[in-house]
C-alpha cells in the first residue's frame, strides 16, 4: 500500500555559477507505517529530496520537477496556502538542530498546543492536555511541569523529544526526521531513536529517515535507499542490503564502518577513494565511475538503470555483487 | 527506562531576576531609573498637589520662592512649579502616545518587511528613506499648517518622526531571526506567515523594541518641546515646557530662572530616559556575562 510515492525528482538550485543538480532523478515510494531510511554522503542530495517533500524548499532560485504524489494528491501542485494545510498535518518535519528549532519566546507546552490548535479545533485546555500527554508519549519525566520550560531549560536530547512531541501532535500520516540525531550525543541518539521508532510503530505513521550514520539505519529502518550524486543506487530491505549489499558505493560505505573493519582485523578504516563529482553536470555514465574499482567502459558510456538483482534488492551497476567476481 | 532523560532540577533564576541584578549594578542605569521615576511623579501627582496652573496673580509678578509659591511665579503670575508639573504631563502624554503610536504601526511594517524580504521590503523601505530625508521640523510645520497647533497635531507629526527608526529595528530583528531554525520548524509544522510575524518574530524583538522605545520617548519630549517652542504645539495658556520657554525668552536677563527650570527638566527628562535605555539594553544583552 503505497501512500507517499516520488518519481522523476529534479531539483535544480540556480546559482551565481551556475545551475546546481541537487537531485537529478530520484523516486521512490514509502508504504504506510513503513520507516524508510534515506542515505548517502554529504550532498547527495538527501536532504532536499525530504525538504521537497512538503514544499519547503525556497521558491525563488530553485526549479523543481517530476511528481511527489501522498495518497492521491499531487503536491507539487498544491498552492502555499494548501501545503500550509498538510505541513504538520499530514507532513511532519524533525530537523537536526534541537537546539535552535523551538522558538525560545515560549514554554514548550505552549508550542506544542499551538500545534494542536493550528490544525484541530480543540480549546485551549484541551490542547494543553494534548499537550502533556504527547510529552509522556515522548518519554519526557513529569510532563506537567516540563511544559511550563522554555527551551533553554531543556537539555538537547529533551528538546528533541518536545520536536517529535510537536512533529507528532496531529498524527501526520508522514514523518520527515532530518539527521534527527546527528547533534545529539551518542548515548541520547539511542533513546531518541528508540522513540521515533516505537511512537511511528504504535501510532501507524510513516517515516522517512534522513541520515548518513548506517548504525542509525540498521537500528530503526525497514527499507533503506542509498542516494548518491542526486540519484538512487541501490534500494532494499534493511535485512537484505546489510546481508547482501549490491551497489560497490554501498559495499564501500559500509567497509568504512569502523565495526566492520574491526571484524576484517585492518588497521585502518577502509575509505571510498576520490570524491563526490560536483553537481554542475549529469552526464550519461556511472556517476560512481571515477571512484569506483570495477569501473570499465561500458560504467563510463551510459548510465547504469535501477534494476532488480534480488527479490525487491534494486540496484544501479552493471557489476553489483557481494565481491568484485566480475571484474 | 531511558538513561538520558532523568529529571535534571531547573537551576536558572528566572529571567527576570537575572535582569534585576545586572540593571541595578551600572550606577548610571540607575540614575536613569531614578530621573525618570522622578519625572513620572512630577507629571502624574505634580498637578494634584499644586494650584492652577493657569490661575494668573498681576499683583505678584516674577514673584521669589516662597511657601506660598514654592518655586515663585512667572511674568502672569502663575505659580511656577504647577506650570512645571502641568507641562510634564503634557511631556509624559507627548512622549508616550507618539512613542505607543510609532511601535504600534511601525513594529508590524517592519517585521513584515524583514521577514518577506523581496518588493514588500523595497517599497517599505524607500518609503522609510523618504520620511528619513524629510527635514523633519519642515514637515512638522507643514503638519501643523494643515492640520492645526495642538497636541494631537504634535502627537501624529511625531509618530510619524519616529516611526522610520522603529521599522528599521524591527526590519533588522525579523532579517536575523528568519534565518533561525526555529522559524523553518514552524514552516514545517504549518505556520501561516502571519502567525510567524506575531508568534514568532515579535516576542523574539520586544527586547530590541523595548529600548528602541526608552530611546524613543525622550526623543518625542524633545520634539514636543521644540514644536511647542515654535507656536506649532500646545496653546497659550496651556502649559509647556517648551512653551514655557518661549515665553521665559523676553525675560532672560529679568528672570533667567523661568528659562531655566523648564530647560533642565528637559534635560534631565531626556538623560534619565537615554541612560535607562542604555543600562536596559546592556541588562539585556545576552552576550554580557551574568
Amino acid at each position: 500500500m503505497t501512500l507517499l510515492s516520488v518519481e522523476h525528482l529534479r531539483v535544480t538550485f540556480d546559482t551565481e555559477d551556475g545551475p546546481v543538480l541537487a537531485v537529478k532523478d530520484m523516486s521512490f515510494t514509502l508504504a504506510a507505517g513503513e520507516i524508510l531510511a534515506l542515505v548517502g554522503e554529504s550532498g547527495c542530495g538527501k536532504s532536499v529530496t525530504a525538504m521537497s517533500i512538503p514544499g519547503l524548499l525556497p521558491t525563488r532560485g530553485v526549479a523543481r520537477e517530476g511528481s511527489i504524489r501522498l495518497a492521491d494528491r499531487d503536491l507539487t501542485a498544491l498552492s502555499e496556502r494548501d501545503l500550509e494545510t498538510v505541513r504538520g498535518r499530514e507532513i511532519s518535519v524533525v530537523f537536526q538542530e534541537p537546539t535552535t528549532s523551538l522558538n525560545p519566546a515560549y514554554p514548550v507546552g505552549t508550542q506544542i498546543a499551538e500545534v494542536v490548535r493550528r490544525h484541530q479545533k480543540l480549546r485551549r485546555g484541551q490542547a494543553r492536555q494534548r499537550a502533556i500527554e504527547l510529552l509522556d508519549l515522548v518519554d519526557i519525566p513529569d510532563p506537567r511541569r516540563r511544559c511550563a520550560n522554555y527551551p533553554h531549560q531543556l537539555s538537547g536530547g529533551m528538546r528533541q523529544r518536545v520536536m517529535i512531541a510537536m512533529a507528532l501532535a496531529c498524527d501526520p500520516k508522514v514523518l520527515i526526521a532530518d539527521e534527527p540525531t546527528t547533534a545529539l550525543d551518542v548515548t541520547i541518539q539511542a533513546g531518541v531513536l528508540r522513540v521515533i521508532r516505537t511512537l511511528c510503530r504504535t501510532l501507524g505513521t510513516a517515516v522517512v529517515l534522513i541520515t548518513h550514520d548506517l548504525g542509525v539505519v540498521a537500528e530503526v529502518a525497514d527499507r533503506v535507499v542509498v542516494m548518491y550524486a542526486g540519484r538512487p543506487v541501490e534500494q532494499a530491505p534493511v535485512a537484505s542490503l546489510f546481508a547482501a549489499p549490491q551497489h560497490p558505493y554501498t559495499i564501500g560505505l559500509m567497509g568504512a564502518l569502523p565495526a566492520n573493519a574491526l571484524r576484517a582485523r585492518s588497521r585502518r578504516l577502509a575509505e571510498i577513494p576520490g570524491v563526490v563529482p560536483p553537481p554542475t553536470s549529469d552526464p550519461d555514465e556511472c556517476q560512481f565511475a571515477a571512484r569506483c574499482p570495477r569501473a570499465d567502459e561500458h560504467c563510463r558510456a551510459a548510465r547504469p538503470p535501477l534494476q532488480r538483482r534480488r527479490p525487491d534488492h534494486d540496484t544501479a551497476c552493471y557489476h553489483p555483487g557481494q565481491e568484485a567476481t566480475h571484474a | 527506562m531511558t538513561s538520558d532523560v532523568v529529571a535534571l532540577p531547573v537551576l536558572t533564576i528566572g529571567r527576570g531576576t537575572r535582569l534585576r541584578r545586572r540593571f541595578l549594578r551600572r550606577p548610571l542605569a540607575v540614575l536613569g531609573l531614578v530621573l525618570v521615576v522622578l519625572f513620572l511623579l512630577l507629571a502624574v501627582f505634580g498637578p494634584m498637589l499644586t494650584p492652577d496652573p493657569l490661575v494668573q496673580n498681576l499683583s505678584s509678578v516674577f514673584a521669589d520662592p516662597s511657601a506660598h509659591h514654592l518655586l515663585g511665579t512667572d511674568d502672569l503670575g502663575r505659580d511656577e512649579l504647577a506650570r512645571l508639573a502641568s507641562g510634564a504631563r503634557v511631556s509624559l502624554v507627548a512622549g508616550v502616545l507618539s512613542t505607543a503610536l510609532a511601535m504600534v504601526v511601525g513594529t508590524p511594517i517592519g517585521l513584515a518587511s524583514g521577514y518577506f524580504r523581496g518588493w514588500l521590503d523595497a517599497v517599505i523601505m524607500r518609503f522609510n528613506d523618504a520620511v528619513l530625508a524629510f527635514p523633519f521640523l519642515i514637515f512638522a510645520v507643514g503638519f501643523a499648517a494643515i492640520f492645526g497647533a495642538s497636541l494631537r497635531t504634535v502627537v501624529i507629526a511625531l509618530a510619524i518622526g519616529l516611526l522610520p527608526a522603529v521599522v528599521r529595528v524591527a526590519r533588522g530583528e525579523a532579517m536575523m531571526l528568519r534565518e533561525q531554525d526555529f522559524i523553518d520548524g514552524a514552516v514545517a509544522d504549518g505556520a501561516r506567515p502571519a502567525g510567524i510575524v506575531f508568534r514568532y518574530l515579535l516576542p523574539n524583538s520586544v527586547n530590541a523594541l523595548i529600548v528602541q522605545a526608552t530611546v524613543a520617548v525622550p526623543t518625542a519630549i524633545v520634539g514636543e518641546a521644540a514644536l511647542s517652542f515654535l507656536g506649532l504645539g500646545l496653546q497659550p495658556p496651556a502649559a509647556s515646557w517648551g512653551l514655557m520657554l518661549t515665553s521665559a525668552q523676553q525675560f532672560l536677563v529679568q528672570a533667567p530662572q523661568l528659562a531655566i527650570y523648564p530647560g533642565a527638566l528637559i534635560a534631565l527628562t531626556t538623560l534619565g530616559f537615554n541612560l535607562l535605555g542604555d543600562g536596559l539594553r546592556d541588562a539585556l544583552d545576552p552576550r554580557e556575562g551574568r
